[in-house]
């Protein structure tokens, strides 16, 4: 037996044959159990040890080689394969309660396991082909194919299709710079093309246009699930080149680049969700503000930035997750997610507006709650480099507070007298309490996830050492 | 006579990835985009042996094969063909030949970074990535642009060949251009969904 097979061609085969299932509960249940299998297994059984079960000798091997090239996953990251498999569970338990576990439970499981072939594959670049596959696997997710589809959907595809041979031909003008680090003129244009593909992967400001169009037209549970794993394997990935290329990693130029596109992302994911008028849009500039953070992160002092990066996974999945699951649930009951419309939802979905304003609140580092402690230790890290980075970092969330507080406002303002007819079902109910009681745990006891998050800084040879 | 034919197949490619911005026929758009997957079959071939670069046009052909079956499922009415007037075509010509002329100046520069690939397959890449680019930047029809992200991607593989021999990778870029023809296939289906109920 080997990982590979384990994370990334097993769950392609189930996730197969899953399709064929159109259960949501049974689909969600046998999703949900086997992704926390998955995860546990990363978690607790070492990979090339040899583990004595009784007569039997079980050894997990760490590679295999497909077509001349390797897919491997070494010990090191384990806790990064337990971190996302145990965030898929999380997903798939949600998706009965969003009603999408017919698509989310099954393309969910193939566009992990090639989002984890695309860290696995050695020569570590190729991963823009996984990345791709996983686009495409995305699109019959995200649309029916029995409703025409939007232009947000159409945009992703096109953007996130040409990030694909940027990274690719960036990959072997590396090559060519680690050959001649003298060549600046190569040094330029590798760097060029390496920033063009990463800001079409991360929809780095202004390509980020898609993502409230796909909000508005599709399920936001879908979409907040593609919000979570691509940027967060794609920063990953991204940091694998800071990691492989010592050049990269001591270019203050290109710390500077990373800190002033985190900076623009914070800034104007907040700002424009201070003013958006759209529950959904909200969302969207909100995870847009998320993955600046994550790139703000990447900006600081590595040896701090790198074990904040991956604390900020942990609050983005469950904040996203909350988020999309509430912003679902109030799309049932409602028209459209305009504001006018969406007013006094609170008596109607009164759990998935608390979980909605939960979940943006803490995606604005509101104390106490999940995005709180690494953004704090982000803010504390960022000032001690440049007081004004930390000082837009505020803007961008104070906007994010802001939306928060004006959704609370438009939610709650019902007619006087108006009575609370709740219309969530248990299901959904259950999973919005056990998302929110998650937010404020996290908030609380941050170290509660430090025993995924310790060895995580391993996987990277140089970086945070 | 390799030049030679190397030569012979960026004219066609100029006259292809030109015709699938004017013709407004997706029988015409098929057939455009399958002699385009010729063109570059010809071109990888001065790098890649024959095996590895039939791969390319048997993926690239069977991706136009998909998204001219679904097109042909597909009712005349319900997804009737948006012809352009003198202007669009003129517009169309003179930003095709602008691509065609920023292409022409920029080969010998990006000949030198590609690792003297070869002035035929430097400007046949680049020519496809341009043409397709275009493509995608004046339509939003769904069939257009999957038919133009196809050419970008011929583009750039035409390229990459040159610098990159992997079987692997060879296999892995087949996939993804068979993908993106079902997803175009897909969503063409899903965007005449509506009209055909209605119908």
């Amino acid at each position: 037996m080997n990982a590979p097979t384990l994370w990334i061609i097993f769950p392609i085969g189930l996730g197969v044959l899953l399709l064929f299932i159109n259960n949501q509960r049974f689909l969600s249940l046998v999703g949900g159990s086997i992704a926390v299998i998955l995860a546990a297994i990363a978690q607790f059984v070492p990979i090339e040890v040899a583990l004595r079960v009784g007569s039997l000798s079980l050894r997990l091997d760490s590679g295999i080689t497909i077509l001349g090239r390797s897919l491997v996953i070494p010990p090191t990251e384990g806790s990064l394969l337990a971190l996302i498999y145990g965030a898929a569970a999380l997903w798939f338990f949600g998706a009965e309660a969003s009603r999408t576990a017919t698509r989310l439970v099954p393309l969910g499981f193939m566009i992990i396991a090639l989002m984890v072939a695309s860290i696995a594959v050695q020569p570590f670049l190729y991963a823009a082909l996984f990345i791709e596959m996983a686009i495409l696997l995305a699109i019959p997710m995200l649309t029916s194919i029995y409703r025409p589809p939007g232009r947000g959907v159409v945009r992703f595809l096109i953007y996130q299709t040409l990030a694909m041979p940027f990274i690719l031909l960036a990959g072997w003008l590396l090559a060519g710079v680690e050959a001649s680090p003298g060549d600046l003129a190569l040094t330029a244009q590798s760097a060029a093309m390496l920033g063009m593909g990463f800001a079409f992967l991360l929809a780095i400001f202004p390509l980020y246009s898609w993502i409230p169009l796909l909000i508005e037209e599709n399920s936001p549970y879908l979409v907040g699930f593609l919000l979570w794993i691509l940027p967060t394997i794609t920063i990953i990935f991204g940091a694998g080149f800071l990691d492989r290329y010592s050049w990269l990693r001591s270019s203050p130029q290109l710390i500077l680049a990373l800190r002033y596109v985190g900076l623009l992302m914070v800034v104007t994911g907040g700002a424009f969700a201070a003013f958006q008028r759209h529950l959904g849009r909200i969302m969207a500039y909100g995870s847009i503000a998320e993955t600046g953070f994550s790139l703000l992160a990447l900006s600081v002092d590595l040896r701090l930035g790198i074990p904040i990066l991956f604390l900020l996974i942990p609050a983005r999945a469950l904040g996203l997750a909350v988020w999309s699951l509430s912003l679902t649930i109030i799309k049932e009951n409602v028209e459209t997610m305009r504001f006018g419309e969406a007013r006094g939802i609170l008596r109607v979905t009164p759990l998935a507006g608390a979980g909605m304003i939960v979940a943006t609140l803490s995606a604005g580092a509101f104390p106490l709650l999940a995005g709180f402690p690494s953004r704090l230790a982000l803010w504390e890290g960022l000032s001690r480099e440049s007081v004004g980075a930390a000082l837009w970092m505020a803007v961008g969330i104070a906007g994010l507070l802001t939306s928060a507080f004006r959704s609370l406002a438009v939610i709650s303002m019902a007619d006087e007298y108006t009575a609370w007819t709740p219309r969530e079902s248990f299901t959904q109910m259950t999973m919005l309490g056990l998302g929110m009681i998650g937010l404020f745990l996290l908030g609380l006891f941050p170290q509660a996830v430090h025993f995924f998050l310790a060895n995580l800084p391993l996987m990277f040879e140089q970086l945070g050492r | 006579m390799e030049l030679t034919f190397a030569w012979t197949a960026v004219i066609l490619m100029v006259i292809t990835s030109a015709g699938l911005l004017f013709v407004r026929d997706w029988r015409w758009n098929i057939i455009l985009l399958a002699i385009q997957y010729l063109g570059m079959f010809v071109l990888t071939l001065q790098h890649w042996p024959i095996g590895m670069a039939s791969v390319k046009v048997v993926a690239g052909w069977m991706s136009a094969a998909i998204l001219g079956m679904t097109r042909s499922g597909l009712s005349e009415d319900a997804s009737a063909e948006e012809s352009l007037g003198p202007r669009g075509r003129l517009f169309h010509l003179f930003a095709a030949a602008t691509v065609v002329l920023i292409i022409a100046v920029v080969t010998p520069a990006v000949d030198t970074i590609m690792a003297d690939a070869g002035f035929p397959v430097t400007n046949g890449g680049l020519l496809l990535i341009g043409m397709g680019l275009l493509h995608l930047g004046i339509t939003a029809r769904i069939l257009q642009v999957a038919i133009g992200l196809m050419t970008v991607l011929s583009g750039f593989e035409i390229l990459y060949s040159a610098v990159e021999g992997s079987v692997l990778v060879a296999a892995l870029l087949a996939v993804i251009n068979l993908g993106l023809a079902l997803v175009g296939a897909y969503l063409l289906i899903a965007a005449n969904a509506q009209k055909t109920e209605s119908l």
